[in-house]
């Protein structure tokens, strides 16, 4: 076969002399080591544990109600996990694009689903998001851009969801944003969610996964409601000023309720010369320890 | 002729691949320092956003709390161990502010250029600098030091240097980052609870900064700490740092090993 000079030439010349898109390939198997919040992440954070999150009024006593037990109910069993919980739960990410059987380009970028969380479907094509008044689902509806080597996606029209797995809630008015970032093996994800009902301010937080060549399934689709004995009718709850798991974390760590309870201040470095004079160091961790396991 | 054609056309490509970095010193000049070709401005400010880790970080957690460090069984017995009593007799109150554990401290960073291949951080919180030194730089012998000896590079998105010019309004994020490679620091903590590092461990770093939808601006640095002594897989934690318009705030205050 005869090469043609002109046209290797013209490919070299490009490949040379002009930058090539910045889009880089974010498809693998991503493992979560949950080195940081490992409790929230992992069997759940402790009631009463708002510290960090940017409250207004409205999202603490929202949350101050909420009772776990919402999960036995069979229509809220498979509820309250939106997009969020990529950052806030346990499990790692199976990450594919989709692309256009002809021109080959990127349609979407794909996160698989877990048993509890829906897919996450990032639409690359430039398709506007669905009108205020659209339906919501646990899914949500995301886009993406490229900045550089950096795809930063938007998702929303997502249902209420949990930010954190005690009852503190998303309202369906969020706005979630993600920032993927690859650095080799590495792939970190800074998301804020943006919400006007429960936040006075976006709330940040960040998550580094490691590139695995063990195949990670991508299971859903999400959840299957059953029975757990919730009387029909019953929504579990607390009325204000009665949850009686207000002060677990407190009692648990020495941490002044104040701090406990959230609040955008409580994120602040200079927060800490308010609590200093109250705070307690308990002398023993007392459960969810951690530490090596056995044999290590 | 086809040879006639290959040196016409590579000719003509010849002067668009040798072009220098734009606006970054010209042909047979000096090369660009790296203060002139970073591809992030890290300089100014910048606070934590604690709402990670809260109580390992905004508070002293108890003995024995180490969940989510991949501790080894020789690192438990040394944080078993834990006395800050201890610590503070012998002077070893800065444990907790060494190089692995300094940014997940509660605190403001100030990065300036000490010059033009030298980047300096500071904190208030405990009031400690590293020093960032990009090019060939060999770090000088001598007893391991609580913040290490950095090596630092920028990593440049494809595209970033010689391309187009650069969109003044275009957001941070995906422009480049900075990779800082730091060996040689003192045995500390992780943890304030005593969760140890040992001199042979390893950290690198991955400063990254990206533009918020309500125009915040954030420094996201993922951290990856190896200790073969201690850890039985890398530690990997992300710090993230809002920016400020000024220096509100900072307050240098000593090391404690108690709060």
């Amino acid at each position: 076969m005869r090469r043609n000079p002109i046209i290797l030439s013209a490919a070299l010349v490009a490949s040379l002399s002009f930058p090539a898109l910045a889009e880089i390939d974010l498809s693998g198997s991503w493992q979560s080591k949950n080195h940081e919040d490992a409790l929230e992440r992992g069997a759940g954070p402790n009631p009463g544990d708002f510290t960090g999150i940017p409250f207004n009024d409205s999202g603490r006593a929202f949350a101050l109600m909420n009772s776990q037990s919402q999960l036995s109910m069979p229509e809220r069993i498979c509820a309250f996990y939106s997009q969020w919980h990529l950052m806030v739960g346990t499990f790692g990410m199976k990450m594919w694009n989709e692309t256009d059987s002809i021109t080959g380009k990127t349609v979407a970028w794909v996160i698989g689903a877990w048993e509890d969380r829906a897919v996450m479907r990032i639409w690359m094509d430039g398709r506007p998001h669905p009108g205020k008044n659209a339906p919501h689902s646990q899914e949500g509806f995301t886009t993406g851009v490229w900045d550089g080597d950096v795809l930063t996606a938007t998702t929303t029209h997502m249902l209420t969801g949990y930010l954190r797995r005690n009852g503190v809630m998303t309202s369906d008015q969020a706005t979630m944003i993600t920032h993927f970032i690859r650095h080799g093996d590495l792939l970190t994800l800074a998301s804020e969610i943006v919400d006007p009902v429960y936040l006075t301010e976006p709330y940040y937080i960040t998550r580094t996964f490691v590139n695995t060549t063990n195949l990670m399934s991508s299971g859903g689709p999400p959840c299957i409601p059953g029975d757990e004995g919730v009387p029909v009718g019953s929504v579990p709850h607390y009325l204000p000023g009665k949850n009686p798991l207000v002060d677990e974390m407190t009692n648990l760590y020495g941490i002044p309720r104040e701090a406990a309870m959230g609040g955008a201040e409580t994120a602040d470095p200079a927060f800490r010369d308010k609590i200093k004079d109250k705070f307690k160091t308990p002398p023993k961790c007392q459960k969810n320890c951690g530490g090596p396991p056995a044999g290590n | 002729m086809r040879y006639r054609v290959w040196a016409l056309i590579l000719a003509a490509a010849l002067p668009l691949v040798a072009q220098p970095p734009r606006g970054r010193g010209g042909r047979g000049g000096p090369p660009p320092t790296p203060e002139a070709m970073s591809p992030i401005d890290l300089t100014g400010y910048w606070v934590s956003v604690v709402d990670e880790d809260w109580r390992y970080r905004m508070v002293v957690p108890p003995a024995g709390d180490y969940m989510g460090v991949p501790m080894n069984a020789a690192s438990k017995k040394v944080a078993d161990a834990w006395d800050p009593a201890k610590d503070e007799a012998s002077g070893d109150v800065c444990k907790s502010y060494g190089a692995p554990a300094i940014l997940r401290q509660p605190e403001h960073l100030h990065f300036t250029w000490q010059d033009d291949r030298t980047l300096k951080l500071e904190t208030d919180t405990g009031t400690q600098t590293r020093v960032f030194h990009f090019g060939d730089w060999k770090a000088p012998a001598g007893p391991p030091t609580l913040q290490g000896d950095s090596v630092a590079e920028w990593e440049i998105t494809r595209g970033g240097r010689g391309g187009p010019a650069p969109d003044p309004n275009a957001p941070p994020q995906g422009k480049g980052s900075l990779k800082v490679t730091t060996t040689h620091f003192k045995a500390g903590y992780l943890r304030k609870n005593g969760v140890p590092y040992s001199e042979n461990a390893q950290l690198t770093e991955y400063y990254d900064m990206i533009r918020e939808h309500n125009g915040d601006l954030m420094l996201v640095v993922t951290i990856v700490t190896t200790d073969p002594q201690y850890l039985r897989e890398p530690f990997i934690i992300t710090s993230h740092f809002k920016k400020q318009a000024a220096n509100d705030g900072w307050k240098p205050t000593p090391c404690s090993a108690k709060w």
